[in-house]
């Protein structure tokens, strides 16, 4: 096995689990986690990307955008999901249902 | 163009950079009964960045900051149009009740981070241009859905919004890494010409990536299936704030789809050439059809059921970017220009309607049909102007909305034969959603009793109506300078293959 498709190997991995915990978890923390997890699995494949395709900066750029970016997103939401909290006393997202299903 | 140089074609976003800046400084010295006037900061800055899009040369098409942004008369186009819904949207938010008790100065200040986010979108050439600028529009959007922070309905929508939103663009951040892995650059131009020279066996790889990105792309738009959060974030938010996401990071979100699918799926040249062409394998423009196709019946046949108009719009919205998408598989510059017509025309009607729903909730009503009963009879001109609002969005002549929807079935039925099931299926769905558009005008008109007392709206609400209800009619009627300002954007930065 060549290095270039392990490192993509587990990125698909990565990506395939952050979307299996969005979309089993009910809990608003844990639901952010997959999606941390699928932000860096994208990450995983831009700089196997980039060591092993030749194209070294870019990749490397891009990732660390994308950190910048997902700490930005992580910030806000924990703060919306801290407000839930106190609205609400919860943060099942299934247990936020004020708005017509 | 080197950094430097493109600093000189880059002054609407400088100034804008400003605005946000002054206006955050500036709410800092307002108290907090006085921090809606930071809303006149950023209406000067609005209006200074709208002198300075006018005043750049139109005849100049390049690119900048080494090929990350377009410059081009298809993205100055939108930019206007960005400006022209944020400064109604200003101007909607002073007449809302909803915002009462809070401060607005950060309000004001995020809406002018979103135009500066949505005026990178349109202009994104570069991959990491493009997630950076959908990531500033969705950041600013989450924290302005979930503005009422005591509201729970309002919490519950930010709350959707930022789940859906942070999980969809990691899906299409996914699919941009496979597509950077696939063509070696995040450049659009290197990346069309990567896929030029792609091996067959590739194709599946693209297919996927194309896939996830359409996911980040589609929610944007509110395209189904990535629809989930519209009609609760549509109806938790602050109607000012959903009327403005219907609105104008819609038409950002069109402006990249067509710009990222005609850069990199087709040859590039396809706005001079009416005709079907991609030379990708790719069953791209089928995959628009069919998500055109299921967006405008999912919309129409969910509206239908709705009690509440602000979730009924919600769905409305959706329905019309299912009718946009229409023009996409055609592929060709009628198709875009429709797009381009249909989005000012939408813009009109769409906020006009939200205003109206603004208005009537502000004066002690609701936003179910109940609270609209008898509108017609108890403040006629509100009534009446819905009326045409509702008439406009259901595509009925003499209204904007017709000009609109005709511009973009006539594109469809001239791209030929192989498109005219989507011309149908088109047809049928304006027939469904006459039948919730109607029932808004029914309820006002034909429902509740009639009181005696007339209430007539103070002057600035009557000037807002006004300037969104007289264009509705008069683009129906003499759309030529419309129709003239979009030919006249149709020239796109592109790189012939």
């Amino acid at each position: 096995m060549d290095s270039l498709n392990t490192y993509l190997f587990i990125a698909a991995i990565l990506f395939s689990l952050g979307l299996f915990g969005v979309i089993t978890r009910r809990n608003g923390v844990a639901v952010l986690m997959g999606i941390e997890l699928i932000l860096n699995a994208a990450n995983l494949n831009f700089l196997a990307f980039a060591k092993y395709g030749g194209m070294n900066i870019v990749g490397h750029i891009f990732a660390l955008f994308v950190i910048i970016m997902a700490a930005a997103e992580a910030a806000v939401a924990l703060a919306i999901i801290i407000n839930i909290y106190n609205n609400f006393r919860t943060i099942n997202i299934d247990d936020v249902r004020e708005l017509q299903q | 163009m080197n950094n430097l140089q493109s600093l000189s074609l880059y002054w609407p976003e400088l100034i804008l950079t400003v605005t946000v800046l002054v206006t955050i400084i500036a709410d800092l010295f307002y108290s907090a009964k006085e921090s809606g006037k930071t809303a006149l900061w950023v209406l000067g800055g609005l209006v200074l960045t709208y002198l300075a899009i006018r005043l750049q040369d139109s005849t100049i098409v390049t690119t900048l900051f080494m090929e990350n942004l377009a410059f081009d008369p298809y993205a100055s186009f939108f930019k206007t149009l960005i400006i022209l819904a944020t400064v109604f949207v200003i101007f909607i938010s002073q007449r809302t009740s909803e915002l009462d008790g809070y401060r607005t100065g950060e309000y004001y200040a995020l809406l002018a981070i979103m135009v500066f986010g949505m005026f990178l979108m349109v202009s994104a050439i570069d991959l990491i241009m493009v997630y950076l600028a959908i990531e500033i529009v969705s950041i600013s959007s989450f924290i302005l859905a979930g503005y009422l922070r005591n509201d729970l309905r309002s919490n519950e929508a930010s709350l959707k919004y930022v789940i859906y939103g942070a999980f969809s663009s990691g899906i299409m951040l996914f699919g941009l890494s496979i597509v950077f892995g696939l063509a070696g650059s995040t450049k659009f131009f290197a990346i069309q010409e990567a896929m030029w020279n792609l091996e067959g066996s590739a194709d599946f790889a693209f297919t996927l990536a194309t896939i996830f990105i359409l996911a980040g792309f589609g929610y944007k738009i509110s395209a189904v299936p990535f629809h989930f959060w519209t009609p609760d974030v549509y109806e938790g938010s602050p109607t000012s704030i959903t009327a403005y996401l219907s609105v104008a990071p819609k038409a950002a979100g069109f402006a990249l789809i067509i710009r990222f699918f005609n850069q990199v799926f087709g040859d590039g040249a396809s706005f001079m050439d009416p005709s079907l062409t991609t030379y990708t394998e790719l069953p791209w423009p089928q995959l628009l059809a069919v998500l055109a196709v299921i967006t405008m019946t999912l919309g129409n046949l969910v509206a239908m059921q709705q009690n509440n108009i602000k979730r009924m719009l919600a769905y409305s919205s959706i329905a019309h970017a299912g009718y946009m998408l229409m023009a996409l598989p055609t592929l060709s510059s009628q198709g875009v220009y429709a797009v381009m017509i249909y989005l000012v025309m939408y813009l009109f009607m769409n906020l006009g309607a939200f205003f109206v729903v603004i208005y009537v909730k502000s004066q002690g009503g609701g936003e179910t049909f109940d609270d609209f009963s008898g509108l017609g009879w108890k403040i006629p001109i509100v009534g009446i102007v819905m009326t045409i609002f509702m008439i406009s969005l259901t595509g009925i002549p003499p209204t904007a909305g017709f000009i609109g929807k005709f511009y973009i079935f006539a594109a469809v039925i001239n791209s030929g034969p192989q498109l005219y099931w989507l011309a149908i299926v088109g047809g049928i769905n304006s027939v469904i959603s006459l039948y919730y558009y109607m029932r808004v005008v029914k309820v006002m008109f034909f429902e509740g009793k009639s009181s005696e007392s007339v209430i007539v709206p103070p002057f600035a609400v009557l000037l807002i109506l006004m300037a969104l209800a007289i264009p509705t009619v008069i683009f129906g009627i003499y759309w030529v300078p419309i129709a003239n300002w979009v030919s006249k954007s149709l020239v796109l930065f592109t790189q012939v293959i």
